[in-house]
Order: C-alpha cells, then sequence, then structure tokens
C-alpha cells in the first residue's frame, strides 16, 4: 500500500516500502497480539504437516501402518483426544496472554471517543466527565508510553478500528460503545485502516495516529485549547458562501456543519482525506478541487466551478487552521 | 519503393529530434522520482504513468509526458524547464494554479525523468 510511504517523514524505523506493518507491534497490546499470532501460526503449521503426513500414509503407506492408522484407537487418539488437549491448552494460554486487552486501564487514562463515519473517523477527546472536549477528525494524537482508552462508535454501519502496531482490532457497531485500550512505548506515527467493508471507499478509510513524547503531547493539547480564529478574511467568506460551512466545522467561527469531518487543526494534520494522501497544498487543492477523482464515493461533492485564485485562497483558508 | 521509405522515415526523423534523446537526464533516476510524487502526492490532481491511485483530475493528465507539447502551456517540454516547472510552478509560470511543491531540486530532476520514463 504505497499510501502510507508519506507517512515515513521523520520516521525512520519504517522501511522504504511498507505495507501496513501486521507483525510489528509498538506497544504491549498489539505484544501480546502478535505473539498469541506466532504462536497460532506455528501450531497450525504443525498441524498441518501431520495432517499431510497422515494423508501420505494413507495412499502410499504398507498395509501394516494403514490398518494402524485406520483403527479406532487412532481416531480416539487423534482426532479427539489431542484436539481437546492442545485447543484447551492453547485457550488458557491465549487468554491469559492476551489478558492485558481487558485489565482495567487507571482511571486517570486518557479517554477518546471515535466514531466510524462512511468513510471518515470523528475524533472526541473527552474530559474527566466524559463529555467531548475537543473535536477533531482522521487523526489521533496520544502520549508514549501510557494506556489511551479508545470509546468506538458508529454513526451509520459496521466500521472496524485497527491500528495493528498500537492494538488489536475492534468493531464499530452502530448503538454499541466498544471499548479498546491502545498504547505506543515509544513516539512515532502509525497507520491504521478499517478493516471492516462498509462501502464503496471503504479501501480508503485510513487513519493516523501520532504519539508524542508526553511533556510535547500536554504542549500540543495545550496550544490547542487556546486556538483562535485564524486565516484570511476572504478565505473565510468564500468558506461560508461556497457551502463548506455547512458540512464542516471550525471552532471559533460560525462554520459548525457537523455532516463532515471537523476543520478546526485540518493544517496541522498529516494526511488528507482520512489517511490516504498527503496533507500539503498542493494535495489540498486537488482534494477541495475534485476529491471525487481521488475517493470515488466519499460525500463531498467536487468544487468543480471554483476559479483557481478561488481554489487558492479557500486551501490556504483552511491550512492555516492548525 | 525501400529506398523511397528509407528516405520518408529519414525526412520524419529530421523534423524533431527523437523525443529520448532531447529528454535524456542522465543524472536523474526515475525510480525516485516515483517514490517522490507518491511521498508528496502529485497524483492527487494528475493522471500519471505508471501511478495506480489516485488519478486526480483537478490538474491536466501527465501521461505520457516526453510526447506533450508545452509546459503548462507556457514553457518548451525540455527537462531543465520540466525540473523547474514541478518544483515551483508559480516562480516559473506566473499565475499557475499548481502550487510549489516540497521537493529539492535534485528530486525536480527524478520527478521530470519519471515523467518523461512513462508511456501513454
Amino acid at each position: 500500500m504505497w499510501r502510507l510511504s508519506f507517512m515515513q517523514e521523520g520516521n525512520s524505523e519504517l522501511p522504504e516500502k511498507s505495507i501496513v506493518p501486521v507483525f510489528d507491534p509498538a506497544g504491549p497490546y498489539a505484544g501480546s497480539i502478535t505473539i498469541l499470532s506466532w504462536i497460532l501460526i506455528t501450531m497450525a503449521c504443525g498441524v498441518l504437516l501431520i495432517v499431510l503426513a497422515a494423508l501420505w500414509v494413507a495412499l502410499f503407506g504398507g498395509e501394516r501402518i494403514r490398518k494402524k492408522l485406520g483403527g479406532a484407537k487412532a481416531v480416539w487418539i487423534g482426532g479427539i483426544g489431542f484436539p481437546v488437549v492442545v485447543l484447551t491448552v492453547l485457550l488458557v494460554y491465549g487468554l491469559s496472554l492476551t489478558r492485558n486487552l481487558t485489565e482495567p486501564v487507571p482511571r486517570t487514562a486518557m479517554r477518546v471517543r471515535i466514531t466510524g463515519e462512511m468513510w471518515w473517523w470523528r475524533v472526541a477527546y473527552l474530559d474527566g466527565q466524559g463529555r467531548p472536549a475537543m473535536i477533531d477528525a482522521n487523526e489521533l494524537h496520544i502520549p508514549a508510553g501510557q494506556p489511551v482508552l479508545l470509546e468506538l462508535e458508529s454513526n451509520d454501519v459496521v466500521h472496524s478500528f485497527w491500528v495493528p502496531r498500537l492494538s488489536g482490532k475492534l468493531d464499530m457497531v452502530p448503538g454499541r460503545r466498544n471499548i479498546l485500550p491502545i498504547q505506543a512505548d515509544t513516539p512515532g506515527v502509525f497507520a491504521g485502516q478499517c478493516a471492516e467493508y462498509c462501502g464503496g471507499p471503504h479501501a480508503l478509510m485510513g487513519f493516523v495516529v501520532i504519539a508524542h513524547e508526553p511533556a510535547e503531547f500536554a504542549l500540543l493539547m495545550a496550544g490547542r485549547r487556546t486556538k483562535r480564529p485564524a486565516g484570511s478574511a476572504e478565505g473565510a467568506a468564500l468558506f461560508r458562501s461556497t457551502g463548506c460551512a455547512a458540512c464542516h466545522r471550525i471552532a471559533g467561527t460560525d462554520a459548525n456543519g457537523m455532516a463532515g469531518p471537523d476543520l478546526t487543526y485540518a493544517g496541522s494534520r498529516r494526511s488528507l482525506g482520512a489517511g490516504i494522501l498527503p496533507n500539503n497544498r498542493g494535495t489540498m487543492m486537488g482534494w477541495i478541487g475534485d476529491s471525487q477523482s481521488i475517493k470515488p464515493g466519499n460525500r463531498m461533492p467536487p468544487y468543480k466551478m471554483l476559479s483557481a485564485a478561488q481554489l487558492q485562497t479557500l486551501t490556504d483558508y483552511v491550512r492555516a487552521q492548525k | 519503393m525501400r529506398l523511397l521509405h528509407a528516405l520518408t522515415l529519414l525526412l520524419a526523423m529530421s523534423c524533431k529530434p527523437p523525443p529520448a534523446e532531447m529528454q535524456h537526464m542522465p543524472q536523474a533516476d526515475p525510480a525516485r522520482g516515483k517514490a517522490v510524487m507518491e511521498r508528496v502526492g502529485c497524483a492527487a490532481c494528475h493522471e500519471i504513468s505508471g501511478i495506480r491511485w489516485p488519478k486526480g483530475k483537478a490538474g491536466p493528465s501527465l501521461r505520457g509526458f516526453a510526447d506533450q507539447g508545452l509546459i503548462a502551456g507556457r514553457l518548451p517540454n525540455r527537462p531543465d524547464n520540466l525540473a523547474a516547472f514541478v518544483r515551483d510552478a508559480p516562480a516559473v509560470v506566473p499565475g499557475s494554479t499548481m502550487p510549489a511543491m516540497p521537493i529539492s531540486e535534485s528530486e525536480a530532476r527524478d520527478v521530470a525523468a519519471f515523467l518523461y520514463a512513462g508511456r501513454k
């Protein structure tokens, strides 16, 4: 998936061309899942070898050994005894290994509500009382080395939240709130992806998690809390008159649409279009001008009626929102 | 008859130098250029040979750019012009809608080489 290549800036750990790294845990929750996955894969390979060997004996083996293998004793041992013992051991071990995923997280842990939408993510940082304190979209900032609790919800169909390096995948079911802990041990950028088919552009429903040093994270959040309206008055007027404000909110202005992603911090986002494109002036112009050619079927209409100057003004206005 | 064919061919060749020679960029690396284009997302606005997704329509298609006449309708389609344009379009063609892109000069040459390497 080349579209992740833009995330590698300042993240030298990732290889030159990376697919979503599934077996490369960056925290304790993903860690236990990865260990269990390797054990399951190894054991499945072992069982496959045993079955293939038995098949070979059944086809080409000698008379005596075939008779032995076809007896009731072999069925009792190989068909019932062996699976019961192995699967029971595996179940107990697997549950204890991944216990950390269901263990209670400290009450002081940060909570974020992430709501699946067709085909993006609504992000709400919650305060101590569980009320949304800051709204963002498609990107999550977390402090490194601490567990963060995610409340996963959906506004339309079933989505599945998955950032493979930070935790397991968990469905977002309409009308339910599922809790998923995530943690990154060190600062970095981690790609996510919707893992449950949710319609047309499902494959282009990505997510970005950015883990910071705790002090740096506190600074970032403090800066966001004191955010003032930014960008030119001309841009703000255009944002209203072309209809952007009907779907997009920018805190501190009268743009308060809730149908599309919140753009209060759009200029500081690492990605565009829900984790699928790098965020720079050029890609932003392309997205506003004709997002349908980039992410066909998404709910933002193309704005082909804008003049080049209008497109530039609008782009600069959105990019000024940090 | 064969002579006539050969003469026609010779005549055709003398009209225009073969694009491969005119657009030869010995120091640039098309593969690196492709990686640069993916990193900054050129395809958000342009359809580009060799890049499967996206195929943006906000800007013109760049498929088979070696055969393109003028760059942005203004500049002769030469490697130096193309490399300068993809890096800082408004500086080279004032009034250009395409913004300056966050790439270095050598990366811009790689991008130009990749565009020339693309087939229709």
